[in-house]
């Protein structure tokens, strides 16, 4: 569960997120879309704290993440995240990529690790890539590992940073495919992409950013087929 | 040039011994060089300006003047400040480190800031502390990065370290030159002692080069 309450956010003297309220609730999966510099890859980012928040209130799971007293390490420890750029670790192989976290955060032994992580793996569909390094694998192979590697610290949320923007094109599918599996598993997803079929076939509700605001939110169907502000059909009019 | 063999042979154990002490001198430059380096490199990061000041000033001041003058200041004003008599090894050693620690605080910096920040990122969303995110992620392929530089910066010390020679410490060079004075002859103990530091530069690009290879991830 996500409460997001007058969430602000600017740096210096720009300001990229103006006044956000967002409520996600257990077992939804939330898509967020909108024009580059919208401030959707920054919201998403507030919610585990990768970026500082300059006012208003983020709530994981009860806990205020912007109160300097709760433990961010820990709640973080509760939100995978999954990056644009993949981010995996280039100096370990794809199965220690995914046991780093459990054995040095959750202090799981190696051998737990590695089971839990080849079973990640063969969620995925990599678990023949267990012993190579990410710089052997394709574009949506390193995707899947991240995946994996998120999910190995069994969070309550995912959030994913426009997981397909830096994929070829044909890769975009199989990290879909995972994203997919994750959903009707019935895992809590906040989704930023570009990916407007993902978007009506996965998403229980969609939200328009533009300009640092909520522009709009609905269910897919209503938000594609029957848009109310003018900015967001000027949006639409635009990727569909 | 008749090259006479018969000195050179008599002072071979004074080469032997020299080129023990220089690269004794070398690996206490290089290590306590390393640590300070990697302290003051951090320091130089830290966000505060007030605090990040006096590694800054540190690294300008010993980058920024000849190691011949920084030995000359260590061996016959900090040392004898500290303990009443010069000590030319003690003051090798300390100039070697520090001057190096200047050195190596900017490669350990440089390594450090050259990792995508993407790597920090995604540690922290995993829930690690900044240290655990340091040193299991950042480090370790920083420390990959920094091993050119690092070699160079570890020649360049051993390169120096005959500077040492000039404050009486009995190092490769030190025995170079008592040859010439003995005997006033000048090919034979300096082609000799540019052989030996060939020998220990070229060890050591080997060492480095091996090491290098066994990080390579691909």
């Amino acid at each position: 569960m996500i409460e997001v309450k007058n969430l602000k956010k600017s740096f210096g003297a720009n300001v990229v997120l103006k006044d956000i309220n967002v409520t996600v609730k257990p077992r939804e999966v939330v898509v967020v879309i909108g024009p580059s510099g919208s401030g959707k890859s920054t919201f998403l980012r507030c919610i585990n704290l990768l970026e500082s928040i300059t006012d208003g209130h983020v709530y994981i799971e009860g806990i205020d993440i912007t109160d300097k007293k709760s433990d961010i390490n820990k709640v973080r420890t509760e939100v995978g995240m999954v990056f644009q750029q993949f981010n995996l670790f280039p100096h370990k192989k794809v199965i220690e990529n995914i046991m780093l976290a459990p054995m040095k955060v959750r202090n799981v032994t190696a051998e737990q690790a590695r089971k839990k992580g080849l079973e990640l793996l063969r969620k995925v569909g990599l678990e023949d890539k267990a012993e190579t390094y990410p710089d052997s694998l394709s574009g949506g192979q390193k995707q899947r590992v991240a995946i994996a590697r998120a999910l190995a610290m069994e969070p309550k949320i995912m959030l994913f940073d426009e997981p397909t923007s830096a994929l070829d094109p044909e890769m975009v599918g199989e990290v879909l495919e995972v994203m997919k599996q994750l959903a009707k598993e019935g895992m809590t997803m906040v989704v930023v992409t570009h990916e407007m079929g993902f978007a009506k076939e996965v998403g229980d509700r969609v939200i328009f950013m533009d300009g640092g605001l909520i522009v709009e939110e609905n269910t897919p169907n209503q938000l594609f087929d029957d848009p109310k502000e003018s900015r967001t059909k000027a949006f639409l009019s635009k990727v569909l | 040039m008749d090259i006479q063999w018969n000195i050179l042979a008599e002072y071979a154990p004074f080469f032997l011994k020299g080129t023990l002490l220089t690269i004794g001198l070398s690996l206490a430059g290089i290590l306590i060089g390393t640590i300070l380096g990697l302290f003051i490199g951090l320091g130089k990061m830290m966000k505060n300006k007030w605090l990040s000041f006096p590694f800054g000033l540190y690294i300008t001041l010993f980058r920024g003047t000849p190691m011949l003058v920084q030995i000359m200041l260590i061996h016959f004003a900090v040392v004898p400040l500290f303990t009443g008599g010069t000590n030319g090894i003690a003051a090798a050693i300390l100039t070697l480190s520090l001057n190096s620690a200047a050195y190596i605080a900017e490669i350990f910096r440089a390594g450090i800031q050259s990792i995508d920040k993407g790597q920090m990122e995604a540690a922290r969303s995993l829930g690690m502390t900044h240290v655990q995110a340091m040193r299991y992620v950042i480090l370790p392929q920083a420390f990959k990065r920094m091993i050119p530089p690092l070699g160079n910066e570890f020649i360049v010390l051993i390169k120096e370290s005959s500077l040492a020679s000039l404050v009486a410490a009995p190092e490769l060079m030190y025995w170079g030159r008592a040859m010439q004075g003995q005997y006033f002859r000048v090919w034979e103990p300096y082609i000799t002692a540019a052989l030996i530091y060939l020998i220990l530069t070229l060890s050591l690009s080997y060492v480095l080069s091996r090491l290098e290879r066994r990080l390579a991830t691909e």
